[in-house]
């Protein structure tokens, strides 16, 4: 029995439902939700420590045995980022409480947060497809309310865009679970990589992996983020963060976990697709990253670059190259959580958003500028922070495998990630100040004290890899080896009966 | 029985689309509605149902009909009734705010 | 809005508990037979609509005096708790148990703790349905 595989999904609802309860108290509702989120973390760290002891942990809902029942199953990459989406969500939740107006908070915010984590988690831990999709929904619907909260004109057209994209790409992943039910007979994807191995992936399998992959791309904004960048520059910062650090990550996990289980067998045809959608979303990212003006817009083809950059370790499609994806997935969620709160504490403090209005923001706010300068360093990947690592065993995996120009197209977009956050810097930490002493407003400490955090845990994370390293290895390791899954789901019951 | 299934599938399919490019906000949430009972008729069809009785004890001695792809549907239903209920609410709050239902000028108050 | 149709008015008297009374045997009928807390609680949500849309709101919520948001919220925990009850117990979350009870009126019975979720399934359903209709139907 591993009821605490579904504690990190059940606590965050349970929370939500209580936080909705207690609408007309906002110093009850942090509180509880403070509590909850300890919890959170508690219970991931020792979920993390015992799979590291006993293996890939495994519920049967109900005690319907697989491949009957549904069912969530624990591995090392999954246990991972429901660490680091329990970390990182809280520490979005205490920026929230000192940067979220009244009337925000009073709609709900904080139960549609936890929601949303709730589904982020659900998907990391689930086994069975067709309840992918419904964590999927979960998050998705909680998301809707997000970006929705208290908008103005512009927040509403694009939501509007945000959700009707959602809902086509919910239909394709529906149509892919019909045409895979049709053909398998099965939903439970270790089953469903047993039948693929048995009966060979043909072409109609493949049309199927295409399918998934266009559902996961759109979700994860690989080549296909057309939407990306409107919806995540126009809600409030916290909730931008949320997005940012979670909802895309998420994509690009499903996408590992159906490529690297389900289908690796054709890798001419899907792996080559895969990269070749990579690089392309590296190029159109970092045009993009360049060409605006506004400093939301350009954090959100940040966002993009890095999804085609995890992207490439699935396109590599060796050990090497999951142990660099793992480590910058890690690394990712942390980074653009940071990027979106400092980019919305400018806004905040300036009241404006474009880089050629701001200027010698670092004589009034030191702090915020050492930390966006450190955010900076870290996306680029330099040494001491967390983004080196990923890059390094990225590259790594590439030189391994012989793809040489998948390397240079992630490491020119490195390039160009510098490129675009010096561009902010430069314009608006650097310069003559515009701002005197006496109209400054105050950098409330509330707010500073959740992005230093952040802060200190890229470097965390950077310096004491030693520590993450083995849990990163066993994730790649059973990414690379599908049957060490197959055996954990299937393992006690015949997999054919 | 299952070719005028995938056929209907195929008209819901072509009328959805229509419905979602058009310009008027109604017509697109109608088309997420269609969109999503064209998919409910391809599971259960890919489900297999044109074979057996209803998957019900007591009612007959079987064969069955696989029972998952209709569960499959009733959860996709309440998905799908979720997002078609929140467009909507989410349709009438912009055309409140804005005052128009045509996604063409809202494109255009996005980038004022 | 206040409608002076007589007809209406006296028949949805009438009707609105027949469907209440049919809502509720779809609700205890699930599980085994074709009904069940999402079906249930759609019907059971459709007469509540038909009480909006013959008398008017204010009317409506003096009989009912209900914050619909909260009675979702509520449904939605209810299905989780009761899920898990399970876990905490030492089974897998979700897992059912049920039983066979001599009640006094109804004879033996089976009573199942799927009910409890289902309840909880046919609250969330009439706490979202209420809420739809009465937020967009509010300032009409």
């Amino acid at each position: 029995m591993n009821n605490i595989l579904v504690l990190p999904m059940v606590i965050p609802l349970l929370t939500g439902f209580v936080l909705f309860f207690l609408r007309p108290s906002v110093r009850a509702q942090k509180l509880v939700a403070s509590l909850s989120i300890l919890s959170l973390i508690a219970v991931s760290v020792r979920m993390l420590l015992k799979i590291r002891d006993a293996g890939i942990l495994r519920l049967d809902f109900g005690g319907w045995k697989p491949p009957f029942g549904i069912l969530f199953v624990g591995d090392s990459f999954a246990a991972l980022l429901v660490l680091t989406t329990s970390i990182v969500s809280g520490l979005i939740l205490f920026y929230a409480f000192a940067a979220t107006e009244r009337r925000h908070e009073n709609m709900f915010f904080y139960p549609f947060s936890f929601f949303l984590v709730a589904g982020v988690n659900g998907s990391l831990l689930t086994g069975d497809l067709f309840n992918l999709f419904v964590c999927f929904e979960v998050m998705l619907l909680a998301s809707y309310v997000l970006v929705t909260l208290g908008g103005g004109k512009s927040q509403l057209a694009e939501s509007m865009k945000y959700v009707a994209i959602n809902v086509v790409a919910s239909w394709f992943f529906l149509v892919a679970l019909a045409f895979l039910y049709g053909t398998i007979g099965t939903l439970n994807m270790a089953h469903i990589s047993v039948r693929v191995a048995e009966a060979g992936q043909g072409p109609l399998l493949s049309a199927i992996a295409v399918i998934f992959l266009i559902v996961f791309a759109l979700k994860a904004g690989l080549l296909l983020y057309f939407w990306l960048p409107g919806s995540y520059s126009s809600p409030p910062a916290p909730v931008a963060a949320l997005f940012a650090a979670l909802l895309t990550k998420v994509g690009v996990y499903a996408m590992f976990r159906v490529f690297t289980l389900i289908f690796y067998h054709d890798s001419s045809i899907t792996h080559g697709l895969i990269g070749a959608m990579a690089v392309l979303t590296l190029a159109g990212g970092s045009l993009g990253a360049v060409a605006y003006k506004d400093i939301r817009v350009i954090a959100s083809y940040n966002v993009v670059i890095a999804v085609g950059f995890m992207m490439l370790g699935l396109a590599v499609f060796n050990e090497a190259a999951f142990r660099g994806s793992v480590y910058y997935l890690i690394h990712d969620m942390v980074i653009k959580a940071l990027l979106f709160l400092a980019v919305g504490s400018m806004i905040l403090l300036t009241g404006e958003s474009r880089i050629d209005r701001m200027s010698g923001l670092i004589r009034n706010y030191p702090l915020l500028g050492w930390l966006f300068f450190i955010t900076m360093l870290s996306l680029a990947g330099i040494p001491p922070f967390s983004g080196f690592i990923g890059k390094v065993y990225t590259g790594l995996g590439a030189v391994e495998g012989g793809n040489y120009w998948l390397l240079l197209a992630g490491f020119l977009s490195s390039l160009f990630v510098l490129y675009s956050l010096l561009r902010i810097f430069m314009n608006c930490f650097w310069g003559e100040t515009t701002i005197t002493r006496e109209e400054q407003r105050p950098l409330n400490k509330k707010k500073l004290i959740p992005l230093s955090l952040l802060g200190a845990l890229t470097l965390a994370i950077g310096v004491g890899t030693q520590v993450l390293a083995p849990f990163v290895a066993d994730a790649a390791h059973v990414l690379a080896n599908p049957e060490i899954y197959i055996e954990a789901v299937l393992g006690e019951v015949q997999p054919d009966e | 029985m299952e070719v005028h299934m995938i056929i209907l599938t195929g008209v819901l399919v072509t009328v959805a689309v229509y419905l979602l490019l058009s310009r008027n906000m109604i017509r697109m949430i109608l088309g997420t509605a269609v969109l999503s009972h064209a998919v409910h008729l391809l599971l259960i069809t890919m489900g297999g149902a044109a074979e057996g009785h209803v998957p019900l004890l007591g009612e007959s001695d079987g064969p069955y009909v696989d029972a998952l792809p209709q569960a499959l549907i009733l959860t996709a239903i309440v998905i799908s009734f979720a997002t078609t209920a929140f467009l909507l609410v989410l349709a009438y709050r912009t055309y409140e705010e804005t005052g128009t239902d045509d996604l063409n000028y809202l494109r255009r108050v996005r980038r004022e | 809005m206040k409608g002076n149709d007589v007809i209406l008015r006296t028949v949805s008297r009438i009707v609105v508990f027949i469907i209440l009374t049919f809502g509720v045997e779809l609700f205890l009928s699930g599980h085994n037979n074709p009904g069940g807390g999402f079906i249930g609680g759609l019907v059971l949500s459709s007469a509540l609509v038909l009480l909006y849309v013959v008398f008017d709101i204010e009317t409506v919520h003096q009989g009912v005096p209900l914050d619909f948001k909260k009675v979702a919220a509520f449904g939605a925990m209810l299905a989780v708790l009761s899920g898990t009850a399970a876990a905490v117990l030492g089974h897998p979350f979700l897992s059912q148990g049920f039983g066979y009870f001599d009640l006094p009126i109804f004879g033996v019975t089976e009573l199942t703790t799927v009910t409890i979720f289902e309840a909880g399934v046919a609250l969330t359903v009439i706490g979202t349905v209420e809420t739809i209709i009465l937020s967009i139907s509010k300032d009409v």
